[in-house]
């Protein structure tokens, strides 16, 4: 379904991504993870459109995307949320979810029609009860779960969630576990994390990242039998 | 806005009683139209442009050189002042709009500056230092009340047209790109376009008031387009609190006339003072005025 080939990447004399490659398959769940500052984020990055590679190919559904800027990405059905929050302060949750739904993002330029939407967004990520609480206003626990509204709200084919539960408690990442799992079932999903038992338990095939290069990937069952998974901390979490 | 209608609907009727005289009714009516539209690009967009009086100026001289040289019509006039408001920002906009923050104020200023220098350099169109005078008003408008009556028309067309705009997709649209530029890209919007098209209309509107005050004035001159208009708009927006709400501008003008006519009668500083309290308002109190009024502020998010 999606198809990244040989990205390299680098920022100054950093080479951030050598020779990267990866594939999601249609109806799957991928795990990324590594070791901070591996390249995680700059990967997604690329493959949404923020930056352009500086070699390499990206396909989605057959379609060259290398080139395209988000929003031509974001139109074709591919969504990300952020590692770090980037929502509309200033708006409450429901008016962060309708403007990134499609049908508002259609109406962007009348005057005429109303902005308005429907809410099942938000009940799908638990906000229902706080639809009109601005998002500087809501828990870090709530604006986490909004994150991934925002991202859900343009009604994506294709899902990039980056760290969506860093920062949080046992409990609040046991709700977004239970979110994705949900959400596993109708879209594909592409998941960055670092805690590992949340990601093994939730993945059908996760990519290794370590200094910018795809050192392993595999099922969680073949990755637990790989030597480098097991040597690191990374190994000990889940065997 | 029912509030803001029949006060100023009244105002003829009352104003003397309170030492001041309707024609201010007109200038006000005139800087709220100029800072409602300005404020859809400062409260609403987040984009700060400081030499905004150039459009209201462009629209002073489009009124006078069109009923001059193409045809008295006052409505011709008027619609060449927003058509020439409006092509400028257009233009301008193109240079800017991939820009934000200081370098959009600077860039701003700077083609602010190109347009007065225009103004006074280009003598055998804009007449120089002098300006255009004896710029008519048709016949029906020539005694003061039917002025009035035609200014508040206008305005509160703007008015109502203005509030329908923020409150539309395209408003909302806008808002949401100045609370987070990389999100909106994210979720689809084409940034560029949605802030080229907030200063075209934006100075579109400039250049409605900018008419509006040439047929008021009967004349245009350079200094109109001046930075220090620029900065009275500014002033009045913020001084109003054009960042929490609609009405913002409306305040600050109000405000700003009223000091100059009232204060301006004791000192010659009564700019000094309406100074003073712009920067009181930007360093304590960024919600301005309507800041103060309202309880739940909702700061940087006009409603
Ligand atoms: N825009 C940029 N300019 C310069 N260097 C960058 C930029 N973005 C990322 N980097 C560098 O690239 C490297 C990889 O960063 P990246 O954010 O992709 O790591 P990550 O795997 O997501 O880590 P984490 O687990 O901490 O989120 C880091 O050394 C970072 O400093
Ligand atoms: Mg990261």
């Amino acid at each position: 379904m999606f198809e990244a080939t040989h990205l390299h990447k680098r920022f100054g004399y950093h080479v951030v991504l050598e020779d990267v490659s990866m594939s999601f398959a249609q109806g799957r769940l991928t795990g990324i993870m590594g070791p901070n500052g591996a390249g995680k984020t700059t990967c997604f990055n690329l493959l949404t459109g923020r930056y352009r590679p500086d070699r390499g190919r990206i396909r989605f559904e057959g379609r060259d995307i290398t080139a395209l800027p988000p929003r031509a990405i974001a139109r074709l059905g591919i969504s990300r949320s952020f590692q770090v929050m980037n929502l509309f302060d200033d708006y409450s949750a429901l008016d962060n979810v309708l403007i990134a739904t499609p049908e508002v993002r259609e109406r962007g330029f009348s005057v005429w029609r109303r902005f308005g939407g429907s809410t099942d967004v938000l009940e799908s990520v638990g906000l229902a009860g706080k639809a009109h609480v601005r998002a500087k206003d809501l828990s870090y626990g709530d604006r986490r779960a909004l994150e991934i509204g925002v991202a859900l709200a343009a009604r994506p084919r294709l899902l990039f969630l980056d760290e969506p539960t860093a920062g949080l408690g046992t409990e609040a990442t046991a709700r977004i576990a239970r979110l994705i799992a949900e959400l596993k079932r109708s879209i594909t999903i592409v998941l960055i994390e670092h805690d590992m038992k949340f990601l093994f338990g939730l993945a059908d095939h996760i990519y290794v990242m370590h200094w910018g290069q795809v050192i392993a990937q595999g099922s969680p069952a073949e990755l637990r039998a790989n030597p480098w998974v097991q040597r690191s901390n990374l190994g000990h979490a889940v065997n | 806005m029912l509030a803001l209608f029949a006060l100023f609907g009244t105002l003829p009727a009352w104003i003397g009683a309170i030492g001041l005289y309707p024609y201010l009714g007109v200038e006000i009516m005139v800087w709220i139209i100029f800072g409602l539209g300005f404020n859809l690009l400062l409260g609403y967009g987040g984009l700060p442009s400081f030499g905004h009086g150039a459009f209201f100026g462009v629209g002073a001289y489009a009124f006078g050189l069109a009923q001059f040289n193409v045809h008295p019509n006052l409505w011709l006039c008027l619609g060449a002042a927003m058509l020439a408001g409006g092509v400028a920002g257009a233009l301008v906009a193109l240079f800017i709009s991939h820009r934000r923050g200081i370098y959009y104020a600077l860039l701003t200023i700077a083609f602010g500056q190109i347009f007065w220098f225009v103004a006074v350099k280009w003598h055998s169109v804009t007449r120089g230092e002098d300006g255009l005078l004896n710029i008519k008003r048709p016949p029906w408008l020539d005694d003061l009340t039917s002025l009035y009556i035609f200014c508040f028309a206008v305005f509160a067309l703007a008015v109502v047209l203005l509030w329908r705009l923020v409150h539309s997709p395209f408003g909302r649209v806008l808002s949401a790109i100045r609370q987070n530029e990389t999100r909106a890209r994210f979720v689809g919007y084409n940034v560029w376009l949605y802030k080229w098209l907030a200063f075209t209309i934006s100075a579109l509107v400039a250049g409605l008031a900018g008419g509006l005050f040439a047929l008021a004035q009967q004349s245009a001159y350079p200094n109109v387009m001046s930075l220090q208009q620029s900065g009275f708009v500014v002033m009045m927006t913020l001084v109003g609190g054009g960042l929490v709400s609609f009405w913002g501008p409306v305040l600050g003008a109000v405000l700003f006339f009223v000091a100059r006519d009232l204060l301006g009668a004791y000192t010659e500083a009564w700019l000094l003072w309406y100074g003073l309290l712009f920067m009181l308002v930007v360093l304590f109190k960024p919600e301005g005025l309507a800041g103060l009024l309202r309880k739940d502020v909702r700061s940087h998010a006009p409603a």
